[in-house]
């Protein structure tokens, strides 16, 4: 139902807007909101931090970009060699390194993110290394071309809706449970006869799924690519947006994703001063909402529904 | 039903387990105490597949459990309620009880687990009043009934339990040890370990006391509680009670 209305809202939302600015604005929020999205089923479902997801992205983006760039592949046959390939990395790096836990997967992973970013930046023959990628052809269906912003903006939040569908109903069955279970008590869950191993693997490979994803559409929408967009800062912005938005909320994924999107283009007139505000703003709501926007803002929602009297559902009498 | 031959337990190099042997019978209550450190957590999660290093032969239902990781343990018809309960605090009552039929869902069970479901409930009806709030907000006692309920959802035929009265007040641990009593009449077999000697000997049909990983001393339990060693190390200060009241 809600998925009913969220798509009915992005259509009128397509045919409303006219500016381009506001539909690259959203076209990005839409492909930060996958990212944060797979972070989301990794962190905040079961628990396990990755500070190397911009690697996905990376691996997504150029693994389209090579192949139809310099093999004149169709963007639609790259996008599943795309995404094998980045849910085959992600199987490997999680074999050995989801036994670690903690501090430890943080340190791995962010070890992993480092290489994949210096390997891209490096093999500049495929890569373009540093000066980047040029040339990337947009999408196409038929003889439509999908490089009008309009265009843009469907297929990524067509993307977005499909995401939080099969997310959804990932969380709400058995494996979702499961996962919060892994989240919960790891040895809980084991004596429950749960694999943890082989989940935490499987939603490792999810998420990177979804990065790469969101790295096939940025790599077509935005036609050029360069190694920056998929550093160390982009892993880190993602794990913000997770965590702002509320961990273990698929919805906080999209209100972290717009809020970490939007931000910098809001906090331009603090020119120097940007980044400055942009920290101090994300003290603020951890210190006032720590179980990010989503908790956060039901919460004062439902107070202030109780100080108005309106006897509240969930409300303990 | 359950029958370990000279097992050895390690964490790392040090040996938790010295070879001990033990015997569950269908059907029958068996409860292992002893004092804190013993050994009797590491020898209930050896059993489940926990702890993968150990060495002797262990057999369920005439089957070695050497090489089985838990989901397949759990699958065979084994489950522990752990020590400390280990709930899944912020998940509701309900998803905690489904939680430990995790492995029957894949099996196109639904109607059977709904089945089982009410069964718990219906042990614990206070579980059902409380089915849709948080695991953590319950009392101990609750959450001790909880654990025993989740344990039953995997349909278990041999249900190991670590120190179920843990922690809980008197009334509340011989209501616990009353349902077990209940459970093992309608067809269950158990081993219960227990720190509380008394209370686990007094439901229990036989006993084994476990010192620094071996096995010091078993039999019938009313022969365990009626034991000189077992009431001085063991039955604590009640032993002069007991004493008192025979002199
Ligand atoms: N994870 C562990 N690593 C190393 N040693 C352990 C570990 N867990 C328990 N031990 C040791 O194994 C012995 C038995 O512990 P345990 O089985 O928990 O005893 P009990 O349940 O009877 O209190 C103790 O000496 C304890 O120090
Ligand atoms: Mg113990």
């Amino acid at each position: 139902m809600r998925n009913i209305l969220f798509a009915v809202a992005i259509l009128l939302a397509g045919l409303g807007i006219s500016s381009p600015y506001h539909f690259q604005l959203l076209t990005f929020i839409g492909i930060h909101t996958l990212l944060a999205l797979g972070l989301n089923m990794l962190m905040g479902y079961a628990g396990q931090i990755s500070l190397g997801h911009a690697a996905f992205y990376g691996i997504g983006a150029y693994t389209t970009a090579i192949l139809t760039a310099h093999f004149n592949w169709s963007p639609w046959l790259a996008l599943p060699a795309a995404l094998f390939l980045a849910v085959l990395i992600a199987f490997l790096v999680a074999l050995p390194m989801l036994k670690l836990s903690g501090y430890y997967l943080g340190m791995g992973t962010l070890g992993f993110g480092m290489i994949t970013y210096v390997l891209i930046r490096e093999w500049s023959g495929f890569t373009g290394g540093d000066s980047g990628l040029v040339g990337i052809p947009p999408l196409e269906i038929g003889p439509v071309s999908l490089s009008s912003g309009r265009a843009c903006f469907y297929v990524v939040w067509g993307t977005v809706v499909l995401g939080f569908i099969v997310c959804e109903r990932l969380v709400n069955s058995r494996v979702g449970r499961a996962l919060r279970a892994i989240h919960d008590s790891e040895q809980a869950a084991c004596a429950m006869g749960i694999n943890t191993a082989q989940l935490k693997i499987s939603v490792f490979m999810l998420s990177a799924f979804l990065a790469a994803l969101a790295g096939f559409l940025y790599a077509h929408l935005v036609s050029f690519i360069s190694p920056n967009t998929f550093d160390f800062l982009t892993s880190i912005r993602i794990v913000t947006m997770v965590v702002i938005g509320g961990m273990a909320s698929i919805w906080g994924s999209l209100l972290g994703a717009t809020l970490i999107t939007l931000l910098p283009e809001w906090l331009h007139i603090f020119s120097d001063y940007e980044m400055v505000v942009y920290g101090l703003v994300l003290m603020v709501i951890m210190i006032f909402l720590p179980q990010g926007l989503t908790r956060g803002l039901l919460d004062i929602y439902e107070r202030s529904k109780r100080r108005a009297g309106v006897p509240s559902t969930t409300a303990k009498g | 039903m359950l029958r370990i031959r000279n097992l050895k337990c390690y964490y790392g190099r040090i040996r938790a387990i010295n070879g001990v042997s033990l015997s569950v019978k269908p059907r029958e209550m068996v409860a292992l105490i002893g004092a804190n450190g013993a050994g009797k957590s590491t020898l209930l999660q050896t059993i489940c597949g926990l702890l993968p290093g150990w060495e002797g032969d262990m057999r369920y239902e005439k089957e070695p459990l050497s090489g089985l990781r838990p989901p397949e343990i759990v699958r065979r018809g084994i489950s522990l309620v752990p020590e400390g309960r280990l709930l899944f605090p912020p998940m509701s009552v309900l998803d905690n009880l489904k939680l430990g039929a995790y492995l029957r869902y894949r099996r196109r069970e639904q109607a059977a687990i709904n089945g089982d479901l009410e069964h718990v409930l219906d042990l614990f009806p206070v579980l059902r009043e409380r089915a849709r709030q948080p695991a953590g907000t319950l009392s101990g006692g609750e959450q001790q009934m909880l654990a025993i309920g989740r344990a039953l959802m995997a349909r278990p035929r041999l249900l190991l339990l670590d120190e179920p009265s843990m922690g809980l007040a008197p009334f509340l641990v011989k209501l616990i040890l009353d349902i077990l009593v209940q459970l093992k009449d309608d067809g269950m077999t158990i081993l219960l370990v227990e720190q509380n000697a008394r209370a686990a000997l007094q439901v229990a049909d036989r006993g084994y006391v476990l010192e620094n990983g071996h096995i010091v001393l078993d039999g019938p339990a009313d022969e365990l509680l009626a034991d000189q060693d077992v009431k001085r190390a063991y039955l604590g200060k009640d032993y002069r009670e007991f004493y008192d009241g025979r002199a």
